[in-house]
This record gives structure tokens, sequence and C-alpha cells, in this order.
């Protein structure tokens, strides 16, 4: 390919993971200690230092490898995989955030990269003075934001509340203004994680618009979502990671249809057994999330006729805490299907709970879901609903087709959900057409 | 998502672009001519490429933090000129009045203040410096640009806060009726010189304190120790003649007597080996920093 605008080759990333603490910063004195620790045991046990050598243990992890892959210009490449597949990794490779372990990227043009939106916004600051900071750090001059200020304006809809403290923007203005700013840069090649997820459905849709032209103007968009709607409307090749290693690079249709179709496979049970790294707040830590079938049967098979329920395992902390509790129902493509809160169990629900283990069961109905992959995500959290700690992606599991409604019909089925409708005839008239 | 809410978010099934053409397409870059090879380890010419072209990008964050700060608190001004004050009435009291320590026919407020501005400055910099990428870990993890702008930035912050309590000194010295003489001319080389020694430190400890993060808890102490073995309180003169040199191995002691030199021209002497020694460590000091800096760099954003 001639006009390949990114050209990456043998592309790998490493991290280093260490067991021994959660954090990826090290303290000080730990680092110190650990030294005297090991010069110490060093002089006590010559020769046999092998024994206790790497008594940190660290292991290497791949994040991505043996990546490559050409884009021509003016492709909208959608990049697609479940979380902690490596498209963040990718993203942040191509932005030069980090830096490749191996291999190497070639980029033809100027690139600008939107992984957040707003990102060194300050709050005290007007929304004038952050259209100019903002577009610094994207790496736009002075001169080109002057050109352009009154069109990031326009784009924004925030004119009156220019040269008020960002802070008192709305969520929606916030992101208004800084799209506007990221929208008018003008790169050749334009990397874009997710951002789209925000503000109001009629903005969203100036954005897709936006982007198309930014498209069609013969520019390159990276775009990445969870998304699947989205991708399929906005691009024209889909790249597909899978833990770390490109699977498909190719058509939009064919190659999501790859990625719904074959996911890893069930995820019914997980189980934090490590308290340190355990998902938690202050209040509560969880210790297993679990999909069963109705009444506890804990059969590797849910189907559409039968019930299911997920059981969520948690340890509160201390007496009198607070602990909420949402599960979040995804189907395949990652469109939310429902979500449930438990606070409508009054014995529990707002009254202070006594420390020690308890287990939260919420069911769902027989003929409620239609069959399918979904994903279940968790949020535990707080008074108030602070505090969140939103755990993705928590459980996977397939729900097979079940024969209860389908009479004699045989073949596929649409929608998301199969719910059991009630038909009811009545004969109006005896007399014929 | 806050406060537990769920967002369910629907696409738009057909696009169509609402508001028209908005690009006039005006500089389509030759793509050819900015092609960008990243690659393992293999960015040194880059990044000083890199780093003029985010040139702006130094005065956006050192403005914006300015501005922040003097938006924030109306006693913004306040707080730069009397902490130094405050600290001036208390050295003069206790070395001059007390311990009634030699001050070579300078006023001692103005001794003690002509100190104390090249040391506010390197204190709240390498205060302020140490913390800079902790403080903006959001942007590093999250846009590219050359990671050693924060920190500078941070250190011009801290020059222009001294800027303003130059003002105090400048008041002090009409009060005492102090005319500085032709020295004051080398005034702007000493200030580079606060500044590489500002820089130097600042490199180290951001970047140390990106990898440690309970380095943070070293520098105040760094800073409060360093006010005691700097000569700000008392004229560097008290120091017996064959301890000078050693004296001279703390940086600051070279740009404080430099500042006292220019300043208060003919009541204060300079140490030229003494000079020397300072200097050849504070561009000691800045080289290494930038060795540092460059070398943790491309890891920050793993890290931080």
């Amino acid at each position: 390919m001639i006009d390949a605008v990114i050209r990456v080759e043998n592309l790998g990333k490493k991290y280093v993971l260490s067991h021994d603490s959660p954090e990826r910063y090290i303290a000080l004195r730990d680092e110190i200690s650990r030294r005297l620790k090991a010069a110490v045991d060093g002089i006590r046990t010559i020769g046999r230092q092998s024994e206790r050598a790497d008594k940190t243990r660290k292991e290497d992890y791949w994040a991505l490898q043996d990546f490559s892959f050409e884009v021509p210009r003016g492709q909208r490449l959608g990049i697609i995989g479940r979380n902690g597949a490596g498209k963040s990794t990718l993203l942040k490779l191509l932005s030069r955030i980090t830096e490749p372990t191996t291999g190497r990227i070639t980029l033809r043009g100027r690139v600008a990269s939107l992984l957040e939106v707003g990102t060194g916004f300050h709050p005290e600051l007007t929304g004038r003075e952050n259209i100019f900071l903002n577009a610094a750090i994207l790496g736009m001059s002075r001169a080109e934001v002057r050109r352009k200020f009154d069109e990031i304006v326009a784009f924004s809809e925030v004119e009156r509340f220019l040269d008020t403290p960002v802070k008192h923007y709305s969520s929606g203005m916030y992101v208004r203004l800084a799209f506007a700013v990221a929208a008018h840069l003008e790169p050749e090649i334009l990397i874009v994680d997710e951002v789209l997820a925000v503000g109001d459905i009629q903005f969203q849709r100036k954005c897709f618009g936006k982007m198309e032209e930014v498209g069609r103007e013969g520019r390159t968009i990276l775009f990445v979502s969870h998304n699947l709607t989205a991708v399929r409307a906005m691009c024209n090749r889909v790249l597909l990671i899978e833990e770390g290693k490109l699977v498909s690079y190719g058509e939009p249709a064919a190659t999501i249809a790859r990625y719904v179709e074959a996911p890893l496979g069930n995820l019914l049970v997980r189980e934090w057994i490590d308290a340190a790294n355990a998902p938690q707040n202050a209040a509560a830590r969880l210790v297993k999330v679990a999909v069963r079938g109705a009444g506890g049967d804990p059969s590797t098979h849910l189907s559409t006729d039968t019930g299911w329920e997920i059981q969520i395992v948690y340890s509160v902390k201390q007496d009198g805490a607070f602990v909420g509790l949402t599960m979040i129902l995804y189907d395949g493509e990652n469109n939310c299907v429902f979500s449930s809160i438990n606070n409508r169990e009054p014995e529990w629900y707002g009254k202070g709970m006594p420390s020690g283990f308890y287990k939260s069961t919420c069911r769902v109905p027989s003929n409620l879901m239609n069959n399918g992959w979904f994903s279940l995500t968790v949020n535990l959290f707080g008074k108030n609903f602070e505090e969140g700690r939103m755990v993705k992606d928590v459980l996977r599991f397939e729900i097979l087709d079940g024969p209860a409604l389908r009479g004699d019909y045989h073949g596929g089925w649409g929608g998301v959900v199969r719910p059991d409708l009630v038909w009811t005839t009545v004969r109006v008239s005896g007399e014929g057409a | 998502m806050k406060k537990g809410e769920v967002h369910a978010t629907i696409y738009p099934t057909r696009l169509r672009s609402i508001d028209g053409a908005f690009y006039e397409s005006s500089r389509m870059i030759d793509a050819a001519q900015c092609e960008l090879i990243i690659e393992a380890g293999k960015t040194e010419a880059q990044y000083w490429k890199d780093l003029w072209h985010y040139r702006e990008l130094f005065a956006f964050l050192a403005w914006r933090d300015i501005a922040v700060r003097y938006k924030q608190t109306v006693i913004g001004i306040a707080w730069a000129v009397v902490r130094p004050l405050l600290t001036m009435v208390v050295f003069t009291v206790i070395f001059g009045k007390l311990a009634k320590l030699p001050s070579g026919g300078v006023p001692y407020a103005v001794l003690v203040f002509s100190a104390m501005l090249p040391w506010q400055f390197f204190s709240s910099a390498v205060s302020e410096g140490s913390n800079s990428l902790i403080g903006n870990a959001n942007l590093i993890s999250k846009v590219y640009f050359p990671r050693v702008i924060v920190p500078v930035s941070s250190v011009i912050v801290s020059f222009v806060d001294t800027l303003v309590s130059t003002s105090i000194l400048i008041a002090l010295m009409i009060y005492y009726r102090i005319v500085p003489g032709w020295n004051i001319l080398f005034l702007p080389l000493f200030s580079i010189l606060a500044f590489a020694a500002a820089m130097g430190v600042c490199l180290w400890l951001a970047a140390l304190n990106v990898r440690y993060r309970d380095f943070r808890y070293v520098v105040p102490f760094l800073v409060q120790f360093g006010l005691y073995i700097s000569p700000v309180g008392f004229s560097s003169s008290v120091v017996p003649e064959r301890w000078r040199l050693l004296y001279s191995l703390n940086p600051m002691v070279g740009v404080i007597d430099g500042f006292r030199w220019s300043l208060l021209s003919g009541m204060s002497s300079i140490n030229l080996p003494g000079l020397a020694i300072s200097s050849s460590l504070v561009l000691f000091l800045l080289v290494t920093g930038l060795w540092y800096f460059r070398k943790t760099e491309r890891t920050f954003a793993d890290v931080i």
C-alpha cells in the first residue's frame, strides 16, 4: 500500500507487573528496606542466593504483541475488543503517550488524539481561557485558535457563558466546549477514544457529522468504542483485538460478527480471593459474583425459558456501613439491556449493616431475555450514590434458545428480549371481506 | 459515571451532517513532510524538535497556574509578599538584633531580604516543581507533549512570584537610601544561575517523585534544611575562611552571594573560587537532572 498514513510493524508493549503491591508506583521506603534486607540475606546465605533470589515476584505482561497493520489515507478505522484487550494501549502508543517496547510505528501527518474530552481544562478558568489552554495542549498554535475561535464557540453553543469559569458549567456544556476545541483541530490523523458517549443526543449527532466530514476530507480516523452500533455506522474498516493480539482487520460487518459470535466463553463465577485486589469502596468489598439458574441451580446452561439469578457476595467492612448495589446487563454488542438497584429492600437498604459477609441475589424471571451473549457490570456504591465502584464485565454468559415461546416457529428470533406476551384474538364481525 | 447512574446511549442509526461544510480545507500539509517514526528508545532528536513545537504550551501552563493562583485567592499577591516579609523580620531580629552577626555595613533587613529573594524563588520552585508531574498526572496520561515542559513551567511560576516580592526589596532600598552600583548589571546573570539551580533540583525531584511516591515527604525537609545551611539570615562572610570552599558546595551559596554582591555594591564581597564551585555544581545538577528526567520520562505515563 503506497498511501499508508499509519504503518505499524511488529509493535509490542510490555508492562512489568509486581505482585507485591497493587500500586503501580513504588514507595522509596519499601525499596530501601528491600535492598537492605536483600543485602543482609545475601550475607547470611552466601552460596544459597539463588534460592531466594527473586523474592519480589515480578511478571512480564504483554499488553500488545506482534501488531502489524497499515491504514490508508482517509480510512475510518474502528478498533474493537473487550476491556483489557489492549485497545487503550494501542491508542497510547499511536499518540506517543507511552513508548513501545518492540517494533515501530510510522505516522505520516499531524496526529491529534482525543483520549478524553477536556484534558487540561481548569475549573477556575473561563470558557474562553480554557479554549486556548486546551488547544495548546492538543498541539494547536495560538494563531490557529484565534483564526478558528468564532467557529469553535459557535460549535460549542456556549457563547453566553464564555467568560464564566467552567466550574459553573453543566456537564453537557463542559463536554460541548471541550469537543468543539477538539473538532477544530486539523490533523491528518485523528484518534478518538469513545469520547462521544457523552453529551445529549443532539450533540452526539453533531459530533458524528463532524467526524464523517473529517473522514470525507481525506483525513484518517481511528475510533475506539465499545458501542458496536456506533462503530458500524462510523467506520469503513474494523480492527479486532483480543488479548493483545490482532485477530481480524477487515470489513466492519464481518469483523463485528466475528467479535460478537466468538466470545471468550462463559464466565459464570468471579471470585476475588486476595482481599487487597478485590474491587471495593470504603464500606464493602466484593468477594464473589456468580450467575446461577433459577433457585441457585449451578448448571452451566441458562436458557430463555428458565429464570436465572445473579448472586453477589460481599464483605461489609465495619458496623453501620451503607452498601448499595447495581447490576447492569449488556448484550453482545454492548447495548445496555437493563439495570437494577437493590434499593427496594427496606430490611437492609439505607440501614447501617453490621459487618460480616452478605449474599445479595437478584432474580431475573424466565421468558424475559432473548438468546445470545450477555455481560454483567456491577456497581458498588455508598450513601447518596457516591463512592461508586464500577466493575465492568464481571461475568459473561450465553443464554441458550429455549423452546417455551417458540410454538411451531423454528427460525431466528429478533430482539434483545423475548418476553412472554399475551395475544388475544376475537372475531369482530362475521361478514367476510 | 457518577452516582451509580446508568447510562444508556442511543446512537443515530443514519448519519447526516447537520451544520454543513465546516472545514475550509485551508491547509492540507504535505503528509510526507512530517513523517514520524516511533520506536523504542529512539526519540531524542525528535524530542527537542517537539519542544520547539510545543513552546506555546510552556507559556500557557505557566499562565494557567498564575491565573488560577491569583484568581482563587484574593490574597494571592499578598501571599507572595507577606511570606518573605515575615521571614525577613524574624531573621533580622534573631540574627541581626539578638545574635548581632556582622552585616558589613548594610542594614540587616536589606542584607536578609537580598538573600530572601533568590532563596524564596529556589524553595518555592523546588517544592512546587517536584510535585508538578504528579499534579498534572491527568495531562500526562492523556496527551503527548515533552514532559519537561511541566516542571519548567512551574519554575517559571515561582519566578513570577519572586518578581512580585522584588517590590519589597525596592521599597527597603529606597527607605535605607541604597543605590546599587554597576554590579547590578550582573544581576540577570545570577538570576540565570538561580534558575538553573532550581531547574536542576526540580528535574531530579519531579522525576523521583513519579517513581517513588513517598519522595514528597523528603522535599519539605530538604527545603527547610536548605534555609539553615544557606546564607539567608547571615552574610556568608561569617563562615570561617578555610570552610568557605566547602560551604560553596551548597549551590545556593554562590547564587545568594552573587545577588548580594550585585545589589549591594561595595558593601558585600564575592568569593570567586566559591562562586566557581557553586556554579559548576549547578551545571552538574542541571545536566544530570536533565539526563535522569529524560531517562525516566518514557515510563511516566505507565507509572503515574
